[in-house]
């Protein structure tokens, strides 16, 4: 039983052009913010002349991994801005692109077990509202109507004790909007070169004038890195330190169910995220693994511990089977935000950071990064999450609104 | 489940303990003297390789004690594990 049919599998959406000697820019990596990146140099900027470097396969990193919740409730105002700017887009995209990925908003519960998660969900909720982000408190009576299956008795050892909900959150099939946004930039002329890892850099001076690839020198303009995981590895070839540790993120699905679960529910403290999928899996997240890891798989007590929670939160999961397992690898900085902009690097610009929150931010970080690198300068959206911050420290702390535990 | 062998109690299973990220990141000698941009780098910035790496670990519940493991973070193998006290393992980086 589905709410929606699953959009038909689509036939070739974009070349396979060998790549050309230059480009007026590259993006490094082919996942959901560089094919995002791609599309909004085309669409604000009229910048066509495009490459899009992927060593893999388009949209097979992260893009493939995540649990695709979409949610722009977070705390402080910058965040707020670039996450709620990425909703509105969202709330657009499927026109605008003409493909419809199933983006459905079932809002989102972020749920208390303890008075300080009270209390800082109520000035999160206060703070959203302040931002134009729609937001609600609910007691918990109000968190099982909107979703019965969760337990608010007061007889669990975390019992419910409310929840912020955002109404206008949600979902999206995460395959599906990559390939969105790739058809999109491929027929404006942007090229999607895949099997093209970056070895190394061109300089010339102080400035960077291409890259060298396993399939040849690529000349650029300006070259943007929007590698996730890798950030660190392609960023030391251009001999930028980034205040990034790479960790693993692990992720699961059971087999498939009737609708069961009609929103997100998220937990800080015991610590999962689910949602059910069109298709009738559920599909759930929790923290990084502590250690840095490159591996794209995790520690089995790390999933041990999500069940142990979404059990407890939705006993009637209790009979329910992890279908399948996976890893990705998350980039996270120390205060829990991405970075956006310039680097020391001449007409080297990185996009990075998102840590266990990328997904939903596709449509923004692609906006703004491509503002940066068309521009040089970044967009007031992306000015405050400069990599200088770490210096000047003016953080952007959002380890209580990222929601997992770093 | 990483697999570590504490110097201490020997082989137990990674739940027993807790990551304490890169070994060998000394307080600065010269805290005073130190410009923003250096503060930056002692307290934000660590190493964050593809490959080998040099980590501490605290084995929180079972003898309480730090020590370093020198780590492959993508085939995630043990390659040493040494006290506090001893030097990074020859010929490693």
């Amino acid at each position: 039983m589905t709410d929606a049919p699953l959009p038909e599998h689509p036939d070739f959406l974009w070349r396979n052009p060998e790549p050309k000697r230059s480009y007026d820019v590259i993006v490094v990596g082919g996942g959901g913010h560089g094919l995002a990146t791609a599309h909004y140099l085309v669409k604000n900027h009229g910048i066509t002349n495009v490459a899009v470097l992927e060593k893999g396969w388009l949209a097979g990193g992260n893009m493939a991994r995540n649990t695709t919740i979409i949610r722009s409730n977070y705390l402080w105002d910058e965040s707020a801005a670039i996450y709620e700017h990425a909703l509105k887009l969202w709330e657009r995209l499927p026109e605008e692109l003409d493909y419809d990925f199933l983006f459905s908003q079932r809002g989102v519960l972020n749920l208390a077990h303890t008075l300080q998660d009270v209390r800082e969900g109520v000035r999160r909720v206060n703070a959203n509202r302040l931002n134009g982000v729609d937001a609600e408190w609910l007691e918990p009576e109000q968190v099982a109507e909107v979703c019965p299956i969760v337990n608010v008795s007061d007889r669990t050892r975390y019992p419910v004790l409310g929840a912020t909900y955002q109404p206008r959150a949600g979902i999206a099939k995460h395959d599906h909007v990559a390939w969105a946004l790739a058809r999109s930039a491929d027929a404006h002329g942007v090229d999607l070169i895949q099997g093209c890892e970056v070895t190394g850099f061109v300089r010339d001076g102080d400035r960077v004038v291409g890259v060298e690839t396993s399939r040849g020198r690529i000349l650029a303009g300006r070259v943007g890195l929007a590698a996730a995981g890798h950030s660190s590895v392609l960023a030391g070839l251009a001999g930028v330190r980034l205040p990034v540790q790479s960790h693993p993120l692990q992720a699961l699905v059971s087999e498939l169910h009737e609708r069961i679960h009609p929103t997100v529910v998220m937990s800080n403290h015991v610590h999962v995220y689910v949602s059910q999928a069109h298709k009738g899996e559920l599909v759930m997240g929790a923290g990084v693994d502590s250690y840095n890891g490159y591996g794209q798989r995790g520690s089995f007590h790390v999933i041990e511990r999500q069940m142990a929670a979404a059990v407890e939160l939705f006993p009637a999961f209790a009979r329910a089977h992890v279908l399948r397992t996976w890893g990705g690898i998350v980039d996270v900085t120390p205060d829990a935000s991405p970075i956006i902009g310039t680097t020391p690097v001449e007409n080297l610009y990185v996009n990075c950071g998102w840590g266990t929150g990328g997904f939903k931010a596709t449509p923004a970080a692609g906006w703004t990064f491509a503002h940066t690198i068309a521009t040089g300068e970044p967009h007031p959206l992306n000015a405050p999450f400069a990599l200088d911050r770490f210096t000047t420290g003016a953080l952007i702390d959002e380890h209580g609104a990222a929601a997992v535990a770093h | 489940m990483l697999l570590i062998d504490c110097p201490w109690c020997g082989p137990r299973d990674e739940t027993e303990y807790h990551y304490g990220g890169q070994a060998h990141v000394p307080y600065p000698d010269d805290a005073d003297g130190l410009s923003d941009a250096e503060w930056a780098e002692y307290v934000f910035y660590r190493d964050n390789p593809k490959g080998p790496f040099a980590e501490r670990w605290v084995h929180s519940i079972g003898c309480r004690r730090w020590f370093n493991v020198l780590r492959d973070t993508a085939s995630h193998q043990v390659l040493a594990v040494y006290r506090l006290d001893e030097p990074r393992p020859e010929g490693t980086r």
